[in-house]
């Protein structure tokens, strides 16, 4: 079985975003960066497929040249070969969906599993446009998935419950947090990763026009709260909630 | 005709009231692009739906049913919307930013050749068409703009108001001619029935956090959400423990929810968590780490151990409310 997954470097969640002072984007200096976390549980999940059906593993990610980082790490944490495409601009994920459907073309892979959503730009749309483009069926916001007879089943996280599809092979599925727990790269791992193939190309080699379809134009720190109150005890807050801000 | 598309939500034959603040979105759109407000619901036996959402002032309803709808799968859904888009000339068409929202908008956008905006929060003109959006978890507000002539947009709801009722609207079958897919089945959905509101329509939500330790502490939360007739809600690492069902989950990877009033106990205030609930109008936090971040957004706050205080809270508010 021929995996395809992949990984998105992002800010690390944990640090707060600056904003730059022209509101062009946020700054970069001294910021740490991660694979998106959704990303982790993409790749775990692939692993975990080639444990039970066997096959390779092939990692890709769209971004600058650094993201041979998070690439690495992919492959420390079981990820057979990388594919790096290279771009410095700021992709929408319309254009991100172009670049990986060709390399998805190009791979024939038979299951793709990425993650649900990048953690900076919080849009949860590459995976189902991706799919669209491919004409694949889609099954989004996973926390199961089983292979078998040329289908996937998959338990999905949706509002008011869960709900279970099924989807023939190829299909892409997309990782909620529930999927896995996505296994440490072993230092064995990590020094194995940096033999294997790694192969960079750019988004002309592969004949896909990046052009964006949505333009950020212009970033601000959202309208701060007000400091609030140190309550005593329970009565003292009560009090609040009834005379002061008037909910109960 | 530059009209806006509302993808309509039903659930149990009822119209989902995410699909309210959606319409006010689509009405401010359509002020923008000079257009109507069209709703489009898909199902199967889905009359009432389209008859009630016809109620909240927008211009038409299509509706179809067809045995290939009764229950939703992007595949089949994603060719029906984007064949009622071309037919009312939709330059926006939008939906709630629900899972079904999220799980579906996309793929109608890359097959309209538009590009798509998740979880707008406000619309409006500035030399054209604007949209707002958070990102790195509600920590930056972005303006975008959409380049192509039609526009995706996923509406956070939590945003907008429900409009009011007034004059129903007409009411029409619409033909998707859409078959079945070869490639998708839906097999199951496992509702989760509460006898609580729904966490992203309560006017009170109470949300516990890793700081209970167990599942069964959780019932502190659940009394105290009863008692103000709220729903309960919890944080990441308190599903990742296993103390509370993920579709509690409230921040960055779970819901959004704005309550007038909201209760962070045992909530250190994640990043990711405040994502989900900086919107609420008043926040109060217990938390026994006077230093805890959530003490930072929050209107009140009471430092101590929420073992004490959620019941004893919950005893005197039984009380008054």
């Amino acid at each position: 079985m021929k995996i395809l997954t992949t990984v998105k470097r992002v800010t690390d969640p944990d640090m707060k975003v600056k904003i730059k002072p022209d509101q062009t984007g946020v700054v970069t200096d001294g910021v740490e960066y991660k694979m998106n976390s959704f990303d982790e549980y993409g790749v775990e999940e692939a692993i975990k497929l080639k444990e039970a059906h066997g096959g390779e593993i092939v990692v890709v990610s769209v971004g600058p040249s650094a993201a041979t980082k998070e690439i690495r790490t992919a492959m420390a944490m079981g990820a057979d070969r990388g594919i790096l495409v290279e771009t410095d601009e700021d992709l929408d994920s319309d254009a991100v969906a172009r670049v990986l459907a060709e390399v998805i073309r190009r791979e024939s892979p038979d299951i793709v599993v990425m993650g649900k959503q990048a953690v900076d730009s919080d849009r949860n749309q590459t995976g189902q446009i991706l799919a669209s483009y491919l004409d694949y069926p889609q099954a989004t916001f996973a926390y199961s998935l089983e292979v078998a007879d040329g289908w996937a089943t998959v338990g999905r996280e949706v509002d008011g419950g869960t709900a279970t599809k099924r989807v023939k092979l190829p299909a892409i599925i997309t990782a909620d947090l529930r999927l896995n727990e996505p296994r440490y790269a072993s230092l064995p791992g990590i020094m194995k990763a940096k033999r294997k193939p790694l192969e960079t190309l750019t988004p002309s080699d592969l004949g896909v026009d990046t052009a964006n379809k949505v333009n950020v134009l212009l970033f601000e720190a959202p309208e701060e709260r007000e400091a609030g109150e140190i309550v005593e005890d329970i009565d003292t807050l009560i009090d609040r909630l009834k005379n002061k801000a008037k909910v109960l | 005709m530059a009209n806006v598309l509302v993808v309509a939500e039903h659930l149990d034959g009822k119209l989902r009231k995410v699909t309210l603040p959606t319409i006010t979105f689509a009405s401010q759109a359509a002020a923008l692009t000079g257009g109507e407000v069209h709703v489009l619901v898909l199902g199967n036996g889905v009359d009432a739906v389209a008859g009630e959402v016809a109620k909240y002032g927008v211009s038409k309803v299509h509706y179809a049913n067809s045995p290939v709808f009764e229950n939703y799968l992007a595949e089949t859904y994603a060719p029906a919307v984007v064949k009622a888009a071309q037919a009312i000339g939709a330059t926006v068409v939008a939906a709630p930013s629900s899972t079904t929202g999220k799980d579906l908008l996309p793929r109608v956008a890359a097959r309209l050749d538009a590009g798509m905006v998740s979880d707008a929060i406000a619309v409006f003109d500035d030399g054209g068409i604007k949209f707002r959006r958070p990102l790195w978890a509600g920590n930056v507000l972005t303006t975008v703009e959409v380049v192509t002539p039609v526009k995706v947009v996923s509406v956070r709801t939590t945003d907008f108001e429900a409009p009011a009722e007034g004059d129903a609207a007409s009411v029409e079958a619409f033909d998707a001619g859409v078959a079945a897919s070869e490639t998708a089945e839906f097999v199951s959905f496992d509702q989760v029935k509460s006898e609580r509101p729904e966490l992203t329509d309560a006017a009170v939500v109470v949300a516990g956090g890793r700081g209970l330790k167990s599942g069964e502490n959780f019932q502190m939360i659940m009394d105290l959400a009863d008692t103000l007739g709220g729903a309960v809600g919890a944080s990441r690492a308190a599903v990742d423990s296993g103390y509370a069902p993920n579709d509690w989950q409230i921040g960055q990877t779970g819901k959004v929810v704005a309550p007038d009033l909201y209760f962070a106990v045992a909530i250190s205030g994640a990043i990711q968590h405040l994502a989900g609930m900086k919107g609420s109008k008043t926040i109060v936090a217990i938390n026994k780490d006077a230093d805890a971040p959530i003490f930072q957004v929050a209107d009140f706050g009471l430092v101590g151990d929420a073992f004490e205080i959620v019941p004893a809270l919950t005893e005197k508010l039984k009380s008054i409310v």
